[in-house]
């Protein structure tokens, strides 16, 4: 490449910083530039909006929002861990902290803004922590470990997600708030005292009106409290600055760029400073309208307007909206537009309700357009009035706040919106954009919609076409239920037959889809006995249309390792069998961990090791769990009569009995199950898709219980039933699901689809409404005694065995990228073996992974 | 008959085309280390890209499932379930993304 390509330099890789470099590329820009990027932090742009996500789990790499081959493959030069630290606008170049120089045509600076620290006595102690970076949320999360109560100073929208967390850890926690109530600038007065009581429920204590005088130190000049300025004296462990931000704009002050009054770097439309070669953009700028913002929608519009004015097309940034949405756990609270209510003339709506701690507030114009508003308590309205934000609403104000059922027309549906009215505000996107779009992974690669807070994503997916289309994919214009019905009378047991007989035209002769065939091959392993189909999922042609983790009866994991559950039938176990598992998982060294479902779980098996393994276990009496398949995981039990003084029926044996009889059954998602001895519930029952709970008499069957995503409470479906009569109704109730069910729908979701809900699924399954009982148990009959264990099946046969390998041309060898570290006497998987050009260690040698 | 890739030297043999279920794949290690995923169509014809799914680093796309989108042939990564066309390697769900494509023939030779 000649050297003459003009360089693009921008400092800073924070979350605008990247939708600049991918803004850049979208225009074209990186093919006719060098793309330089300088990044202070150890790793390239992470997703900071959702940065509290990584204390519930989510890893530095899953919040990145990098994509591993994006800088290679657009060659833009990033620089880890190494800060600006000098720009000469002279000479057009700026020095790096490790003395490189580089040399510019364009500079963007995108270096974002620092938590604020109020300099107050104590406040370097050890123990005093910022929210701001990944680095950050480690060091708090170790420092938590020794602690027992912490505080965070600002009861902004930052610091209540930082009490949150903190709480999360194990906290006790208490909020210190300078101004009368919470969230200040998002929420009035009555929001805030909702607000307040919210939190307070959640066992977080709230000082509003006080201010930090001092961090009172103990020994060792750890943290050991804090001083009010009304006089009182708070004992904490801990504590989190998190009392607003401050843009980043030294860099910029010092080589003359002008700077506003209240700090960041002035910028005209196009985002360029002062300097016409130098740009800033996101929270380090201060944009026409006079204002720094501290969220991130603003940021990405001005990274489109500044790569525009790179590229030359024409676009400009004036000003942006200010919604936010709290994501803190449990609570509501949305603030949209004028939210203060300080336009001109404005007028109130106000609906509070201190029972629940609702509180809505609309603010509209004396024409009665819709300016803004604070939703506190119950936001679900929030994705369809900000889009309504500058128009007058199809219905009275008074019914927008009204809770559901107080009057008139209460949902007020997307089809009201403008097709300019904007959906997504991260992204910009409006109405009529996404409309244009027909699914939402469409929106979101067109569109980018729904990929920054998310809070979009119910409103996106109400507008897209509920289309009249019901068809299962792009192979198949009928539904899972409709398939299974032809699947049935047809008695089909080819998967290309069917395509090819009852496909769309155009998907005739084709290959099918990664949807319809594992679809199909349900269906198929479902009816097995009933349409002559082999009941084995991985016979013939049937083998073809699994998904990988019941194509290879086991559940894969991120680095392509899997995981091995055998089945522990109502979570009894003898020494013994404990004892095998152990073995094996040591011979083989997996990580072993007690699951969620009364079982134990071993990860880390090569594909070339599960044959070796599950030898071991069939040998030892174990059959596979499924926990693979869409299928009976677990029916948990609790110990029940027989040694809790409160059972009053036999749940263990229950569980067992259910546990065998509908163990390899196929479904349309995966079925739970649980039985409890009493009332109280140990099994949690009510949480499963069926659920059996012990009385005196017999026992109640629950129905559509789901944890998970969306939890629901299982309802009552039939009381004090006999042995027979409750494993009669489960029959039937597993086939009727099963024959109606959509793809990937638990029977909660199903349930509350069904039309006539519960009291249609008693009729039909209880009174035997359609006549369809004996037909369901005969099929559930067919189930059991068809049962074979996949696992023994598959040892038994030499040719499927061979299926199991790294290679197909070096069946010894193992793939070299499946590698593991060691953690808490465990292991792991090895991430960095996973990345390009890494060299790992084989037996045979050094091989490079690419 | 044999599954053969062209790489830089000239057509490598893989493994009998038999050894291949028409709708899955096979991962085969090439002589360089890379990963090759290799598969056949429901009409026999064959294809390989490279096993790395660019995604998530894992060494997977042979494992995936074959479908077709209007006339050609894909693999849905078993991970996150981005499909990749067997032809060009190219991403169908981030335009930004490819994985390497190989040659393919189903050939005498060894
Ligand atoms: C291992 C385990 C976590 C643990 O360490 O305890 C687990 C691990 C996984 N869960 Fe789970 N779930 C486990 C108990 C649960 C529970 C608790 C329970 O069953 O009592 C729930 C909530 C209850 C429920 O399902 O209603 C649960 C709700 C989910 C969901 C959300 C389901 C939903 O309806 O919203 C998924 C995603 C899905 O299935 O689509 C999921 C998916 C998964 C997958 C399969 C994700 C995947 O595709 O790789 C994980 C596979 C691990 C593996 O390879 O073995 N897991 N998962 C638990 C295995 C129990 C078992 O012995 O089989
Ligand atoms: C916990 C938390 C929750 C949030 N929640 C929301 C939310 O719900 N909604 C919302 O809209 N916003 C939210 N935000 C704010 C949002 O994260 C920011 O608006 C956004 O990150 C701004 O992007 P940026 O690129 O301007 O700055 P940053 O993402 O901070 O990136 C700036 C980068 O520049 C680097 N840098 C600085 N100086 C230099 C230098 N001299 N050389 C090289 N690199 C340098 C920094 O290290 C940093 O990596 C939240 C922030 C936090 C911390
Ligand atoms: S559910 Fe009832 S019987 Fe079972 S363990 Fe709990 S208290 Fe005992
Ligand atoms: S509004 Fe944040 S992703 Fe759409």
């Amino acid at each position: 490449m000649p050297d003459t390509l003009p360089t693009l330099l921008l400092v800073g890789h924070g979350m605008v910083g990247q939708r600049f470099l991918e803004a850049l590329v979208e225009r074209g820009v990186t093919r006719d530039h060098r793309v330089v990027v300088l990044c202070e932090e150890p790793r390239p742009a992470y997703d900071r909006v959702h940065l509290t996500s990584y204390f519930e789990g989510k890893g530095a790499d899953e919040l990145s929002l990098t994509p591993a081959d994006f800088m290679h493959h657009n060659g833009i030069e990033l620089h880890l861990g190494s800060p600006a630290e000098h720009i000469d606008r002279e000479t057009r170049t700026v020095t790096a902290r490790d003395g490189r120089t580089f040399a510019y045509d364009t500079l963007v600076l995108a270096t974002g803004s620092y938590p604020f620290v109020p300099p107050v006595p104590g406040k370097d102690a050890e123990g005093c922590f910022v929210y701001r970076t990944i680095e950050d949320l480690e060091a708090i999360e170790a420092y938590a470990k020794s602690a027992r109560s912490g505080a965070v100073v600002g009861g902004g929208l930052l610091g209540l997600e930082a009490a949150g967390a903190l709480k999360n850890l194990g906290l006790d926690t208490r909020i210190v708030e300078f101004a009368p109530r919470l969230m200040p600038a998002q929420v009035d007065d009555g929001g805030g005292a909702a607000l307040l009581r919210t939190i307070e429920r959640m066992g977080l204590t709230v000082h509003t009106g006080a201010g930090t005088e001092a961090i009172v130190t103990g020994e060792a000049g750890r943290v050991s409290g804090m001083r009010l300025t009304d006089g009182s004296e708070l004992p904490t462990d801990l504590v989190v600055f998190s009392a607003g931000v401050r843009p980043r704009d030294q860099l910029a002050r010092e080589c003359g760029l002008d700077v506003g009054e209240r700090g960041g770097i002035k910028v005209d439309e196009e985002c360029r400073t002062s300097d016409p070669a130098v740009f800033a953009i996101g929270e380090c700028a201060q944009t026409v309208d006079g204002k720094v913002y501290g969220l991130v929608a603003p940021g990405y519009a001005m990274a489109e307007a500044a790569a525009d004015a790179v590229a030359g097309f024409p676009g400009s940034f004036t000003g942006a909206d200010m919604s936010t949405k709290l994501k803190l756990l449990g609570v509501d609270v949305a603030s949209f537009g004028d939210a203060h209510g300080v336009s001109e003339g404005c007028l109130d709506v106000v609906y509070a309700d201190s029972r629940s701690g609702t509180y809505k507030k609309l603010v509209i114009d004396p024409d009665g357009k819709l300016l803004g508003g604070v939703l506190v308590g119950d936001a679900d309205a929030y994705g369809m009035l900000r889009p309504l934000t500058g128009s007058v609403p199809p219905v009275s104000p008074e019914q927008l706040v009204l809770p559901a059922g107080a009057g008139g027309p209460v949902k007020l549906g997307p089809d009201a919106l403008p097709d300019d009215a904007v959906v997504c505000s991260c992204h910009n996107v409006t109405k009529g954009q996404i409309c244009a779009c027909g699914t939402l992974p469409e929106v979101k690669q067109c569109t980018k919609a729904g990929t920054g807070c998310g809070s979009c994503v119910k409103t996106i997916l109400q507008l897209l076409p509920q289309s009249g289309d019901k068809g299962l994919c792009g192979c198949f214009g009928v539904t899972r239920a409709e398939l299974y019905e032809i699947v049935k009378v047809k008695r089909i047991t080819s998967y290309a037959r069917l395509l090819d007989e009852h496909g769309r035209p155009e998907a005739r002769g084709g290959e099918g889809c990664e949807i319809c065939k594992p679809t199909v091959g349900s269906i198929i392993a479902s009816l097995a006995p009933t349409i002559g189909a082999d009941g084995y999922v991985l016979a013939g042609e049937q083998a073809a249309l699994q998904d990988t983790n019941d194509h290879f009866l086991a559940n894969m994991q991120r680095n392509g390792s899997y995981s091995i559950v055998p089945r522990i039938p109502g979570g009894e176990i003898t020494p013994e069998k404990l004892i095998v598992i152990g073995e094996v998982a040591r011979d083989y060294g997996l990580y072993t961990k007690i699951t969620g479902g009364q079982r134990i779980d071993l990860f880390g098996a090569r594909v070339d090791q599960l044959p070796g393994i599950w030898a071991r276990l069939v040998d030892a009496g174990f059959e596979s769990g499924h926990a693979y398949g869409k299928a009976l995981r677990t029916v948990k039990s609790c110990v029940g009569q027989t040694w809790c003084r409160y059972g009053v029926q036999d749940s263990v044996r229950m569980a067992i009995d259910l546990e065998l009889r509908y163990r390899g059954l196929r479904a349309p998602h995966k079925l739970k199950s649980a039985v409890s001895g009493c009332a109280r519930e140990c099994a949690e029952a009510q949480s499963k898709d069926f659920g059996v709970i012990a009385t005196a008499s017999g026992w109640n069957l629950y129905v559509g219980g789901n944890g998970g995503m969306t939890p629901r409470h299982a309802d009552l479906l039939a009381q004090d039933l006999s042995d027979t009569e409750l494993i009669r109704l489960i029959d039937r109730f597993l086939m009727f699901y099963i024959r109606t069910a959509d793809r990937l729908e638990r029977t909660a979701s199903w349930l509350e689809r069904l039309e006539g809900g519960l009291d249609h699924l008693r009729d039909v399954i209880v009174e035997d409404s359609l006549g369809l009982c004996d037909e369901l148990e005969s099929l559930m009959a067919a189930h059991v005694t068809g049962y074979r264990d996949e696992w023994a099946e598959t040892l038994q046969d030499p040719e499927r065995l061979s299926r199991f390998v790294s290679f197909v041309n070096a069946p010894g060898a193992p793939d070299p990228t499946v590698q593991f570290v060691a953690e808490r006497d465990q292991m792991k998987p090895d991430l960095g073996a996973l990345k390009p050009g890494t060299q790992v260690l084989i037996p045979e040698g050094a091989l490079t992974v690419r | 008959m044999n599954l053969q890739l062209k790489l830089d030297e000239g057509w490598f043999t893989v493994c009998p085309a038999g050894a291949v279920q028409p709708g899955r794949g096979v991962a085969a290690l090439l002589p360089d280390g890379r990963h090759a995923a290799l598969f056949l169509d429901r009409s026999g014809r064959a294809y390989a890209i490279d096993n790395r799914d660019p995604f998530t680093g894992a060494s997977v796309l042979s494992r995936g499932l074959l479908g077709s989108a209007e006339g050609r042939a894909f693999v849905a990564s078993p991970l996150l379930k981005q499909r990749f066309d067997l032809e060009s390697g190219r991403c169908l769900d981030d335009d930004g993304v490819t994985v390497r494509a190989y040659e393919v023939r189903v050939g005498q030779g060894h």
